[in-house]
């Protein structure tokens, strides 16, 4: 049986076997052209081509890959959630509350970002402080980025009426996305600095929101690509050398910068710089940054008199 | 390059805050108590590096005692894991050791004491993004990451025992993704790991243990997550 056969229908693969994995070609891309290629080829979007790489290589049938990467949806949008009726102080006590306090000024109406944004951060900061504070979350790809995907996506869902079905078939894109960050670049901190980190979360969030609202592929990985050139250069600077803040903020921002790269690339605004080279200037710019900007808390933020004397580290 | 699956990027499902400093600890002391499978009454973690410098703000401790009770990165009562230790009766320890310093930065050693007196120490490396690696058992330096299912046998270095595990393994059809051999100094205690994609079935390790020459089988069973 080959799901992959006919170009004719778009989500053709749904089709087969649910509990095999038997069927699946063994799908691979190595750079995002390659990806582009196969979505051509196949006639399928960048999250099913993800799926089924996921299942022909790991030999796991579609539905077990599909219900772990609901288990995942689910916890995020637990930990999106919770802090918003219950906050939690961080283990280092510098976060705490953020959540309540943005979704206290959008109920009053008195946001100034709109109701997507507004929602988005918020999500995005929620999940900051459920990490922050021993909660479970999902990586994504990293501990410290872990609010940027789930809050734009839980977002999203909210002000579109959109089936959990739907959200869990576009975390395949996303992690097409940091894939390929993952696996040409990094995705750690200490390595290329916070645009690694939520640079990366930020592409896997705007690409899977393109393709969640009707983009096709090219335009996905456009808007992740501008996303990594909208976040080039981010230090990774955590005051005390904990996942606290800035990364909070940081997630709201990697949020809202995913949101507005989805709407240029769906608006059709042209990216001139391909993803797989935007990435490539990201892991350079990311080496380049001095030891102090990737994650050694010993510059940027984590330096100034007032961090310092919040530490009492060194 | 190895294998990247989507839920390396969208996971692992984890305790906050660090994957490194909180869901590897866990990870480390969890293959740990694998290792030991006894019921514990003492624990002493000494911690190396990052580890040490920032380990109250990250939880590692906390996590690294969870791990140790059996909790995975993703148990919610990894927070509550000082408790919980203490209404189990479970005595533990941390030291900071900041001398070494020729080690990787996120470094820990777990001495593991069960009530009958035996004791052993496992050091385990927390390598980023939630993976972890098993380097040293006692004093032997080892190589392993628990990601496969693992067999390690404790056994004396003599002739035939390696040909003996690797029978009992193909009488049982078991296909070995990876096996080495290690060992303190010729002729002394030596240490064969065996990982496979496959569940290690009991026959083969029943079998496996009545060689003379082997001491113990310690065994990590890993499958394939649904």
């Amino acid at each position: 049986m080959d799901g992959c056969k006919t170009n004719e229908n778009k989500m053709n693969g749904y089709e087969m076997n649910e509990n095999e994995w038997k069927g699946y070609e063994k799908i691979n891309f190595r750079n995002a052209e390659e990806l582009s290629g196969l979505c051509r080829s196949h006639g399928l979007p960048v999250s099913e081509i993800m799926l089924r790489r996921e299942c022909g290589l790991t030999e796991v049938s579609r539905k077990d890959v599909l219900s772990r990467m609901g288990r995942a949806w689910e916890i995020m949008k637990e930990s999106a959630r919770s802090p918003i009726h219950t906050p939690k102080k961080s283990m280092g006590g510098l976060i705490g509350g953020e959540a309540q306090l943005l979704t206290r000024h959008r109920d009053e109406g008195k946001s100034i970002c709109g109701s997507v944004i507004s929602r988005s951060i918020t999500y995005a900061m929620a999940v900051l402080e459920v990490n922050t504070s021993m909660g479970l979350i999902v990586a994504a790809p990293t501990a410290g980025s872990s609010g940027v995907v789930p809050g734009v996506l839980l977002a999203l869902q909210e002000e579109h009426s959109i089936s959990d079905e739907k959200i869990i078939q576009v975390l395949f894109n996303a992690g097409a996305i940091g894939y390929l960050a993952m696996r040409n670049a990094t995705v750690a901190g200490a390595v290329g600095g916070c645009q690694a980190e939520v640079g990366v979360a930020s592409a896997m969030a705007a690409s899977a929101a393109v393709e969640l609202m009707g983009g096709i592929p090219s335009q996905c990985l456009s808007a992740a690509s501008t996303v990594l050139m909208n976040m080039l250069g981010l230090v990774c600077d955590p005051i005390g050398g904990l996942v606290e803040s800035p990364c909070q903020g940081r997630n709201a921002a990697g949020a809202a910068n995913a949101l507005i790269a989805a709407e240029l690339s769906l608006s059709g605004v042209r990216q001139p710089i391909p993803f797989d080279e935007m990435l490539e200037a990201m892991y350079t710019v990311g080496k380049r940054l001095p030891m102090e900007l990737r994650e050694t808390a010993r510059g940027g933020c984590a330096a100034t008199p007032t961090a310092c004397s919040l530490c009492g580290g060194c | 390059m190895s294998f990247i699956s989507v839920f390396d990027v969208l996971g692992p499902n984890m305790i906050g805050p660090s994957s490194s400093h909180t869901a590897g600890a866990a990870a480390i002391a969890l293959l740990a108590r694998k290792m030991m499978n006894r019921d514990l009454v003492r624990v002493d973690f000494t911690l190396y590096g990052s580890f040490a410098r920032t380990y109250r703000g990250h939880g590692t401790d906390r996590a690294l005692l969870g791990g140790i009770m059996g909790f995975s990165t993703d148990d919610r009562r990894i927070p509550d894991s000082f408790s919980i230790a203490e209404e189990r009766g479970l005595v533990y320890s941390f030291t900071v050791n900041d001398r070494e310093t020729e080690i990787h930065p996120n470094t820990v050693d777990i001495r593991m004491e069960d009530s009958e007196g035996h004791v052993l120490t496992v050091r385990g490396e927390s390598i980023g993004g939630g993976k972890v690696r098993i380097t040293r058992i006692d004093q032997v330096e080892v190589d392993f990451s628990g990601e496969y299912s693992t067999l390690i046998v404790v056994q004396q270095d003599k002739p035939g025992v390696v040909a003996h595990i690797t029978r009992c393994l193909s009488e049982k059809n078991v296909n070995i993704a990876y096996m080495k051999l290690y060992r303190e100094e010729k002729g002394s205690t030596a240490y064969s790991i065996v990982e496979s994609d496959d569940l290690l079935p009991d026959e083969a390790i029943q079998r496996i243990r009545e060689n003379r020459y082997v001491r113990d089988v310690m065994l990590i069973q890993t499958q394939k997550e649904a």
